[in-house]
């Protein structure tokens, strides 16, 4: 953010890909989505998936390891947008004002 | 007038052509032809190996890309002529070319220049050195396809190097020159070689073609910085907001000011090949002139004649003639100008509602820091084409003479108009 005119790129190019990962959109957020596991299809049975396809930013953040199944947000590119909640259709995911 | 000249005086038989042809090739193998201004850039165009041409015709500028799409129909370039649908694509199609790492040439003029405005700024912005041939035309309405500056001075805040030439001979030079200067490494920004739209445009000169193999060795391959390619891909003209976009303004205001020195550097190279050259601003009878006028293009030449009549009257009179407009070279001019005791700035622009027009915004600036500061007036003239005969710089001269009397000029004033 504090680099001068002589420490970057010719016309902002952008000489490394995947640099959007520096630019954090969690700080564009107004509403946060809140996740309730108990009918959760992924975290249930290994399903479903459809918050973690749909979600613009790869910001949910799903693992699973020896069998154990784990569900987060990654809040520094969440934006909050709520797509995830609209899209669950056991309506785990809430969206919370910050 | 009427004499007949004898055959012998106009006719060139076989054996002189093949005599002069030989001759030639032994102390030069250059060429002399006669061709408009409009052929001579296309001609250059031609030798410069351009990848991509992308172009849409328009008054005055159409025979360039007549000229070159028969070159490209007979199979004499490989260049890839992309005939498209207007003047927003030629720029639009020139820039993707250009990121791409491809030598790349367009031409407009009018309200071409004007389609393609949004456009000048994203090829300036990208810093790529795409290479526009102006025939300077009126801009409409009432629409008009004679000569003046409206349309590339309306474009001289989009970041093009701007250089107006008063010659076919220049036209050709300029445009060869112009890809070495934009192409280097320090500069890296697009340029626009202006011709007057008819008066150079349609006009017919002699022009000394360099060989073919002269031109390539002299502006050589182009060496891009940063470019597309899928091996190693980058992006290029993201978005920048308000954290970068005032960082990277001032990378190419940089790069415009490396011009002065690349500018010379090149013309210096050119000069070795061609014996030709031309300056940043040429200098006529101005040493020991009271009264210096100042234009660019095809008045620049009749200006010429007009301060040799007046000084075989005994006037104290110089021209300055301005070749390269953007970026403009403030300190050298003022120095230039400093111990004149008047300026008279002669241009083909109306700037409506400024203070003056766009070429004496500039003069003045460059003047004020000047500690006997010369008296400046501006002249606009020839707008739509209208003739500026000798008589209208001497009435510009004569003016000028009368406001120093009085110590006192208006900011602008319009010449050669029935008021």
């Amino acid at each position: 953010m504090s680099k001068k005119f002589n420490e970057i790129p010719m016309g902002g190019n952008i000489l490394e890909p995947g640099s959007a990962m520096q630019y954090k959109t969690g700080g564009w957020r107004a509403e946060r989505p809140k996740h309730t596991p108990d009918d959760c299809l992924w975290l249930k049975n290994g399903t479903c998936l459809l918050c973690w396809i749909f979600c613009p930013d790869n910001a949910v953040k799903i693992a699973e390891k020896d069998g154990k199944r784990t569900y987060a947000f990654d809040y520094d590119y969440c934006k909050g947008c709520g797509i995830c909640a609209n899209e669950c259709p056991n309506s785990c995911i809430e969206m919370e004002s910050e | 007038m009427n004499v007949p000249i004898p055959a012998s005086k106009w006719r060139v038989s076989d054996e002189m052509t093949a005599a002069t042809k030989s001759s030639k090739t032994t102390e030069s193998s250059s060429n002399i032809e006669g061709l408009t201004g409009d052929a001579a850039i296309a001609r250059a165009l031609k030798q410069c190996d351009i990848d991509v041409l992308s172009a849409y015709p328009i008054t005055p500028q159409t025979i360039i890309v007549e000229d070159y799409q028969r070159f490209f129909a007979d199979g004499e370039v490989k260049t890839k002529v992309i005939p498209v649908e207007s003047e927003h694509s030629a720029m639009s199609a020139c820039i993707g070319a250009s990121a791409a790492g491809a030598r790349v040439a367009t031409t407009s003029a009018s309200a071409g220049l004007a389609l393609m405005w949004e456009v000048l700024y994203c090829a300036s912005g990208l810093r790529l050195p795409i290479v526009l041939a102006v025939a300077n035309r009126a801009l409409s309405a009432p629409i008009n396809i004679h000569n003046d500056w409206s349309d590339s001075y309306g474009a001289r805040d989009s970041g093009f190097i701007q250089m107006y030439c008063q010659s076919c001979q220049e036209a050709y030079d300029t445009t060869i020159m112009s890809f070495k200067i934009a192409e280097n490494h320090s500069v890296l920004l697009p340029a626009m070689v202006c011709i007057d739209g008819f008066i150079l445009s349609h006009n017919v000169e002699h022009v000394e073609l360099l060989p073919d193999e002269v031109v390539r060795d002299f502006i050589g391959i182009r060496d891009p910085a940063q470019v597309l390619d899928p091996d190693k891909p980058i992006t290029i003209g993201p978005i920048c907001f308000t954290d970068y976009y005032f960082e990277v303004k001032e990378q190419q205001d940089r790069a415009m000011k490396e011009v002065f020195r690349v500018y010379k550097e090149v013309e210096s190279e050119f000069e070795k090949i061609s014996g030709r050259s031309y300056g940043i601003y040429e200098t006529y009878r101005t040493k020991d002139a009271d009264i210096v006028l100042l234009t660019h293009s095809s008045p620049a030449g009749t200006a010429k004649a007009v301060v040799d009549a007046l000084r075989d009257r005994g006037e104290r009179v110089g021209l300055l003639r301005l070749k390269l407009f953007r970026p403009f070279p403030a300190a050298e001019i003022g120095k230039e100008l400093a111990s004149a005791k008047a300026v008279a700035v002669f241009e083909k622009c109306l700037s409506f509602g400024a203070a003056a027009n766009p070429l004496a915004l500039e003069v003045r600036t460059a003047l004020y820091e000047q500690p006997k500061r010369p008296l400046v007036t501006d002249f606009v003239i020839g707008l739509g084409g209208r003739d500026v005969p000798p008589t209208v710089i001497v009435e510009g001269y004569n003016k000028t003479k009368q406001y120093l009397e009085k110590g006192k000029a208006p900011f602008y004033e319009t010449l050669g108009v029935r008021k």
